[in-house]
């Protein structure tokens, strides 16, 4: 037990020699770049970093044990509140797991409105992400301004399709709280034509940028091979040439439908996440208008499924999701009554975290900012 | 599929015991119970031999299952006031119950998945050690910390076993389901249910102001 209770010594012994002393540095956990409450323990020599240790657990609330006492219904808000950027693409994670867990089949329509709804998330968090990269960088307000405005129109859609901008709490076991409103899928579908535009427009600032290309290139190199057995996912995954999208693994909802294909990077570096990014964006436009197009009438429920004293009869089931920040899954367990057994919440942001002190070390300290914003982390979701 | 692989890694770990726990629920998910001499082994073979390729650990998670009264009924012949009678004796015992740890694996090279494993403790007070994982599959690493924070399972061989959302002054193991909350008073200007119940046990009824 001993090694539970002993803090991490950062600083080797002494010694003599001036040339090897070390700097220790906390960075966080109040910092606009490390993306919410989050803190590392870094020893530098000189520019370079030695040593880093994530520290976590600052908005631990302890999701899990609450889900535990609630409903299986009632959790469902409370999976918004985990990855807060995309609350549609957990609450479509969360209904999945419980609908395998209880065999619930879900209505044409509603996985088109879940397909439709989980890629404009998608869009919106990658656009976002690469906005908060650069103004990680140094590229103060421009970029994150930019794609803010984007962002703005595809909250707006939220908004008049689920009453809320971000805790959206929209999906349901067996299907979709609310149909769309009358004039909706115009609207979309006016987003969504003029979202290349504004990808070509954000490409030609940024894609070629020198600057860019300088502090991103060769930063925070991360092996296939190790990404794969550190249980690394989504994005940062196929960054570092690995394919494994879960949308054409599991083929969960209805993807198998829609023409998309799955980038690849090559380096797996910062460069090839941030670009990977942005032709993932370009392939949720296609899915977006596939789904537009071919959106069916009819029931958004299944009539069977009984939403109040819901209890799914006894027995396990794991189901995961693509969310935009990789493999989300949840894991339930039933006893027979209406609050589950267990409740796991499996966080991509935390597991993609293992590698951050492997990617840092021996880059420079500036580099670090670069490299955690290309991770990609909420700490909504790290914490739980 | 499971099947398959239990026997073929009884035939590839020699001198391993196996156990299918069968799941249910319609997600057909059934898991493989190994056990914890020779999990090491058995991870390592799922995770190389070549048509299996699990080398992807998706989800590592810990289960609390405390022990259940056991109720158990005998009838013993008595003699009662010099004649001899059939009586029935409740005994009551209490089981141990266990700790378990469960992996949930995939693999990326042939896309096929997901086989799940289990893990169990001896009992949940003194002897809660299981074999880490995190050798076999890194991915375990901030997920097995996790549970040794919340249930209180010591992986051995974990590189790095702390704490990692409790801080490392605290005790006990929050997940489990016989945890109690210390009752830490705080002064909280707008109590209300539970908390005033526990504000007025700390203030005797009178309120501040």
């Amino acid at each position: 037990m001993s090694t539970a209770t002993e803090a991490v010594r950062l600083i080797p012994k002494p010694t003599d020699s001036h040339e090897c002393q070390l700097l220790e540095v906390s960075m966080g956990p109040q910092h606009p770049s490390t993306h919410g409450v989050f803190r590392m323990d870094v020893a530098l020599d000189g520019e370079r970093v030695v040593k880093l240790k994530p520290v976590f657990g600052y908005l631990h609330r302890n999701h899990e044990k609450i889900a535990e006492t609630e409903s299986y219904l009632g959790s469902m808000p409370y999976t918004d509140r985990l990855d807060y950027m995309c609350s549609l693409t957990s609450n479509w994670a969360y209904a999945l797991a419980v609908e395998k867990l209880a065999g619930i089949q879900v209505p044409e329509r509603a996985e088109y409105l879940r397909v439709i709804t989980a890629e404009l998330t998608r869009l919106q968090n990658h656009a976002s992400l690469i906005g908060f990269l650069l103004q990680d960088m140094g590229a103060s307000g421009t970029p994150l301004m930019y794609a803010f405005r984007e962002r703005e129109k595809i909250l707006d859609l939220f908004e008049a399709l689920t009453g809320a901008r971000m805790m959206c709490n929209y999906m349901r076991f067996g299907g979709c709280r609310v149909d769309m409103p009358a004039g909706w899928l115009q609207q979309a579908q006016k987003v969504v034509d003029a979202f290349p535009r504004f990808l070509d427009e954000y490409e030609q600032l940024f894609t070629e940028n020198e600057i860019l290309m300088a502090r991103t290139q060769g930063v925070g190199v991360l092996s296939g091979e190790l990404a794969v057995n550190a249980g690394i996912t989504g994005p940062m995954l196929r960054a570092s040439g690995v394919n494994y999208d879960i949308r054409k693994v599991d083929k969960y909802g209805i993807y198998e439908r829609f023409a998309f294909r799955v980038p690849l990077g090559d380096h797996g570096d910062v460069y090839d996440r941030y670009m990977l990014r942005m032709l993932e964006m370009r392939e949720s436009v296609k899915i977006l208008q596939q789904a537009l197009r071919d959106i069916p009438p009819g029931p958004i429920m299944d009539p069977k499924t009984k939403i109040r004293g819901f209890r799914p009869k006894a027995g396990e089931a794991y189901g995961r999701t693509e969310s935009p920040k990789g493999e989300l899954g949840f894991y339930l367990i039933s006893d027979g009554s209406s609050n589950p057994y267990r409740y796991r919440v499996r966080p991509p942001s935390l597991v993609n975290l293992t590698v951050l002190e492997g990617m840092c070390l021996g880059q420079n300290v500036a580099d670090v900012m670069a490299i955690l914003g290309s991770v990609d982390i909420v700490m909504g979701e790290v914490d739980r | 599929m499971l099947e398959a692989i239990k026997s073929e890694i009884e035939a590839n770990v020699s001198g391993c015991r196996l156990e299918v726990v069968p799941n249910s629920s319609p997600s057909g998910q059934h898991s493989l119970l190994i056990d914890c001499e020779r999990a090491l082994a058995v991870a390592r073979f799922l995770r190389d031999a070549a048509h299996l390729r699990f080398d992807y650990c998706s989800n590592v998670t810990g289960i609390d299952w405390p022990g259940k009264e056991i109720v158990e009924k005998e009838k013993i012949k008595k003699l009662v006031d010099g004649v001899e009678q059939e009586v029935e004796e409740v005994r009551k015992t209490q089981s141990a119950g266990h700790l378990e740890a469960v992996y949930h694996l995939y693999s990326m090279e042939k896309k096929h998945g997901p086989v799940i494993l289990r893990m169990r403790t001896k009992n949940r007070s003194d002897q809660t050690h299981l074999p880490s994982l995190t050798p076999i599959w890194r991915s375990a690493e901030f997920q097995e910390r996790e549970i040794f924070d919340l249930y209180g399972i010591v992986f051995d061989g974990h590189p790095d076993l702390r704490r990692i959302l409790m801080w490392d002054g605290f005790e006990d193991h929050p997940m489990r389901r016989d945890y109690v909350e210390p009752d830490d008073y705080e002064y909280e200007p707008t109590p209300h249910d539970e908390v005033l119940e526990k504000s007025k046990q700390h203030t005797h009824g009178v309120r501040a102001r």
